[in-house]
């Protein structure tokens, strides 16, 4: 097997290795995730890049192991720290959500409940955890936290109802909920993309902030690839229901191996040439119904070959850092922005 | 919230209008001639005619209308040709055991139809949740008149489980007439032989009444209740690690009943119309069996005495209904600063 | 470049032909994997063939009366027995179906395009007309509705046609509030005021484009209502203010039979039965059609 053996390069927080969630549906089985695996070392931002439907979401929740009948996680291991989150008993996982893993998800005041005060929701989150809290301990914890997510006027502000906040107020209440019992992961479903694009970069500092503050790391979801390039050390790019290709941000972004990553980074339009053609992959994202016997990009693939619509392709090492799941590598080369790399055979 | 309340009180003035005009035109449209009943049949028409201008008759109809409307302002409702008394004493005579006993059943539905339409909702699909939503099926497709008849013949005359028809037994002696409603004018009396026998005499009636409205308050809450559960919010409570329970609780139930609180409005007009029918089998002296027996005899000043105060008693529950909405839904309450 | 354009049209007209089969393929996937909504459908089924074919399922004339075959129990002569009269109950309940379906049918017929109107009426010219209409609106759901159909039963005289106007009068106005509610939602939808820019009169928009977005709503609400009209009219029957005698009216039958319930339990509960049957037919169906026009119940 080609599979890869990652190089121990720091102290690993969190595993996934080869999870499937599948998801019944009235026209069958959607393969949702396909055996995916990557890694996250403590104090690390890991990016998770792809266009929605791609199974960035489904990841995200099956690490706190949140998915909805009718889906369901066929296979894999999700080890956080020395635990298997899949095999722990109910008890065990309800102590890790909110308290180790916490997440941020899409729709800010869609994920507030309407009919609690703001301020209780946060403290709500600390008396969880620490039952020996009382409740106007946590409340004034749970200021300080909003507070410190830039909210004026955090006393008067946390007795609010959700509908009473703007989106770009209610995000920063759901982080302030989902950090202030300082978890050892922050899973970040597109924490911005459903605010006005003016505060998005305001509440992402804020967030990075906090996150450096609590040595908390990160999991980002996003499909906005300069969000990516900011605030992440490693990404890894998603394409239905795989990981096609991971690595180092820098190394990612400028110098892409696989035919899917180098796509999706021509679609950023050029601010720099506004008069270039936006650059769209033609084709459609593929059906999921279908078990998968072979590369799902190749449809969609300038390079794909014979091999590309018969066999799965394995995940080929080009540097310590920095991995496709390609054929384009097996033994070959291919070029990308104009440089031409050196890829390893492992 | 103040505002909200005088709106509300604002539309309800509105309605109450209303309600006047349409008992107005239901009186006016009512074949029997009310002044046959009065002159007797064989009247001269010259004593018809007379009776005629007396009554106002002869007026053009907005003046009979501002005429109607005055006796109305002044608490009268005229005098019920079948017992001939006037309408309103009547009313203050049946309305209580109506009330009594439309009460009674709507707690027994909110009591039980909660709970059973959260079970519902959450073990979707498992046995509980078949059951449930079986028995609010037949519930809601229940003849209430046919399922009376049925309780009666295996619950009285077959298996002797409960007396008969009636509020009390003819044996027993009302207590003294405080609030008109057996059971609390017992218990005031402290006459605990009237107050088990009431509650025995109140079993089937209730239960029948407040079956349709458990299936109705079941099918709704088990419904917002999945609507909840699907909610981002609930997603947010289970990410921050609360209980199952707490999650059910605290975070879907307050939202689920929201909705659940309008349905319980309209239960209760449910259940005022279901006392007529309820009312008439179960020999029950309430509001519903006058008002059967007014339309039945066509007793005009009666059909509209009791048709407007039902309307009025369902208003009255439901600006209650949306003032306890109110106080559900932060939404609805103005900030308070 | 015709050619394409050609092309482009059909490949277009394909595809939605396409999404439509897979639409009408899912809704009978959906309706074969709920149960209960093919109980619901049969039980409809059947009560219109019972209603078209009464005469001939019928063993006896429904009306004719033989005293001297008074209150017999259920036998093979007389599958329900027979009533006060010496009428066949089998037969009455058979073509009781007849009578049942009419009001509910009629019903339907008269209170939706009403409540329709006015409630198309109301959203769209929004302003003193919405005022007034509402309000309208507000005082006929003042009352509960049996209560108010009886109070014009009563006012108009007993009888199957009023009972039906009773019925249809007590029943608009919540067709009239969902209607308004659609209406105010397309109303100021883009593809409204592009059609008002090209020229549109106000009634070609609302006959033409906001009258078919309210239908599949009020259709909704119509099949969960039936059950209701129903119970309305046995009621109305059984007060005797519904149909009068000799029509077999299943409501009517009920009270017919109250004063043998002890001795005949059959009079009484056996027409009954076939109100529960059929009512829970409708409602079955009514959940099941509003549960395969709901998007969210596609996804899984």
């Amino acid at each position: 097997m080609l599979l890869k053996d990652t190089p121990v390069t720091t102290d690993k927080l969190l595993s996934v290795q080869d999870l499937r969630v599948h998801f019944h549906t009235l026209r069958g089985i959607v393969h949702a995730l396909e055996g995916v695996s990557f890694h996250l070392n403590r104090q690390e931002t890991l990016g998770l890049a792809g266009e929605t439907g791609c199974g960035k979401s489904v990841t995200a929740r099956s690490v706190l192991r949140l998915i909805d009948p009718p889906g369901r996680i066929v296979s894999g291991r999700i080890i956080f720290e020395d635990r298997d989150i899949l095999t722990l008993d109910d008890t065990a996982v309800r102590a890790i959500r909110g308290g180790e893993i916490s997440m941020i998800m899409q729709e800010p005041k869609m994920s507030l409940n309407p009919v609690i005060r703001v301020g209780d929701q946060v403290a709500e989150a600390l008396l969880i955890h620490d039952t020996s809290l009382n409740r106007s301990s946590a409340r004034t914890q749970a200021e300080e936290m909003l507070t410190q997510m830039g909210i004026p006027e955090a006393h008067r502000t946390s007795r609010r109802y959700p509908h009473e906040l703007s989106g770009g107020m209610a995000q920063r209440i759901m982080i302030a909920m989902m950090l202030v019992t300082r978890p050892k992961l922050l899973i970040a479903d597109e924490p911005t993309s459903a605010l006005d694009v003016t505060i998005q970069a305001q509440i992402l500092a804020l967030m990075d902030k906090l996150v450096q503050d609590i040595r908390t790391s990160v999991l980002m979801i996003t499909h906005d690839l300069g969000v990516m390039a900011e605030t992440c050390d490693r990404v890894a790019v998603m394409y239905a229901g795989n990981i096609v290709e991971m690595g180092a941000v820098r190394s990612v972004l400028k110098d892409p191996q696989h035919p899917y990553t180098q796509g999706l980074l021509k679609t950023v339009p050029d601010k720099a040439n506004p008069d270039h053609p936006l650059y769209a992959i033609k084709g459609n994202v593929p059906s999921l119904l279908q078990p998968q016997n072979h590369c799902r990009f190749s449809d969609r693939c300038e390079y794909a070959m014979a091999r590309c619509s018969r066999e799965i392709p394995p995940v080929y090492q080009m540097t310590d850092d920095h991995e496709a799941a390609c054929f384009l590598h097996d033994g070959q080369s291919i070029s990308s922005g104009g440089k031409q790399v050196d890829l390893m055979n492992p | 919230m103040l505002q909200y309340l005088i709106r509300r009180v604002v539309t309800l003035a509105i309605t109450l209008i209303g309600i006047m005009v349409v008992t107005f035109f239901i009186s006016l449209v009512i074949p029997a001639d009310p002044l046959s009943s009065i002159a007797g049949p064989q009247a001269p028409q010259e004593t018809v005619d007379r009776l005629r201008k007396l009554y106002g008759f002869d007026q053009p109809i907005y003046i009979q209308f501002g005429r109607y409307a005055n006796r109305l302002a002044h608490g009268d409702l005229g005098t019920s040709f079948q017992t001939g008394r006037p309408v309103l004493e009547d009313i203050a005579k049946y309305f209580p055991a109506t009330f009594e006993l439309a009460t009674i059943a709507l707690f027994f539905s909110i009591i039980v139809g909660i709970p059973l339409g959260v079970l519902s909702a959450v073990y979707r699909n498992s046995p509980i949740d078949h059951f449930s939503r079986v028995l609010s099926l037949i519930g809601v497709s229940m003849p209430v008149f046919w399922l009376g008849l049925v309780f009666l013949l295996i619950f009285y005359f077959k298996l002797g489980w409960f007396p008969e028809p009636g509020r009390l037994d003819i044996m027993l002696i009302e207590p003294e007439r405080l609030t008109g409603m057996l059971l609390v004018d017992s218990l005031i009396a402290l006459d605990w032989e009237v107050f088990f026998d009431a509650l025995k005499h109140m079993f089937l009636p209730a239960f029948v009444l407040g079956l349709y409205g458990l299936a109705g308050i079941a099918r709704i809450v088990r419904s917002s209740m999945l609507d909840v559960l699907s909610q981002e919010y609930i997603k947010t409570a289970r990410i921050k690690g609360a209980r199952e329970f707490i999650v059910l609780t605290r975070h879907a139930l307050r939202n689920a009943l929201i909705p659940a609180v309008t349905i319980i409005g309209l239960t209760y007009g449910g259940l005022l119309e279901g006392s007529v029918l309820t009312e008439t089998i179960f020999s029950w002296p309430g509001l519903g069996r006058y008002l059967g027996t007014a339309f039945l005899t066509l007793d005009l000043n009666a059909v509209v005495g009791g048709t407007m105060l039902v309307a009025l008693t369902f208003c009255l529950v439901n600006l209650v209904v949306d003032l306890l909405y109110a106080f559900l839904d932060p939404k609805i309450t103005l900030a308070r600063s | 470049m015709n050619t394409e354009t050609q092309i482009d049209k059909r490949l277009a007209r394909n595809q939605r032909w396409k999404a439509r089969q897979r639409y009408f393929k899912d809704s009978y996937t959906l309706w074969r994997r709920n149960h209960l909504m093919v109980v619901g459908t049969t039980i409809i089924i059947l009560l219109l063939l019972i209603a078209l074919s009464a005469p001939l399922l019928a063993t006896h004339n429904p009306l004719d009366q033989i005293l001297s075959d008074r209150l017999l129990p259920p036998t093979w002569e007389h599958f329900f027995g027979t009533d006060s009269l010496g009428r066949d109950i089998f037969s009455r309940v058979v073509h009781g179906a007849r009578v049942t379906l009419t009001i509910a049918l009629l019903v339907a017929l008269i209170s939706t395009p009403v409540g329709l109107i006015i409630g198309v009426l109301a959203g769209y010219f929004g302003g003193a007309v919405d005022e007034i209409l509402m309000r309208l609106s507000d005082v006929f759901l003042a009352f509960p509705k049996l209560i108010l159909a009886i109070a014009f039963a009563a006012a108009l005289g007993p009888g199957v046609e009023n009972a039906i106007i009773a019925i249809a009068v007590a029943n608009w106005p919540s067709y009239a509030r969902l209607a308004r509610a659609e209406t105010l939602a397309v109303r100021d939808n883009d593809y409204i005021q592009v059609i008002r820019s090209m020229g549109a009169s106000n009634l070609r928009i609302m006959v033409g484009h906001i009258t078919p977005m309210c239908l599949s709503s009020i259709i909704v609400r119509l099949s969960l209502d039936m059950g209701t009209i129903i119970l309305t009219a046995a009621g109305l029957g059984f007060l005797g203010l519904g149909a009068q005698p000799p029509t077999p009216e299943w409501g009517l039958m009920v009270s017919d039979g109250r004063l043998y319930l002890v001795d005949q339990w059959w009079v009484s509960t056996l027409p009954g039965f076939a109100i529960l049957i059929v009512v829970m037919g409708f409602n079955l169906m009514g959940d099941g059609i509003r549960d395969i026009l709901d998007p969210h119940q596609r996804q899984s």
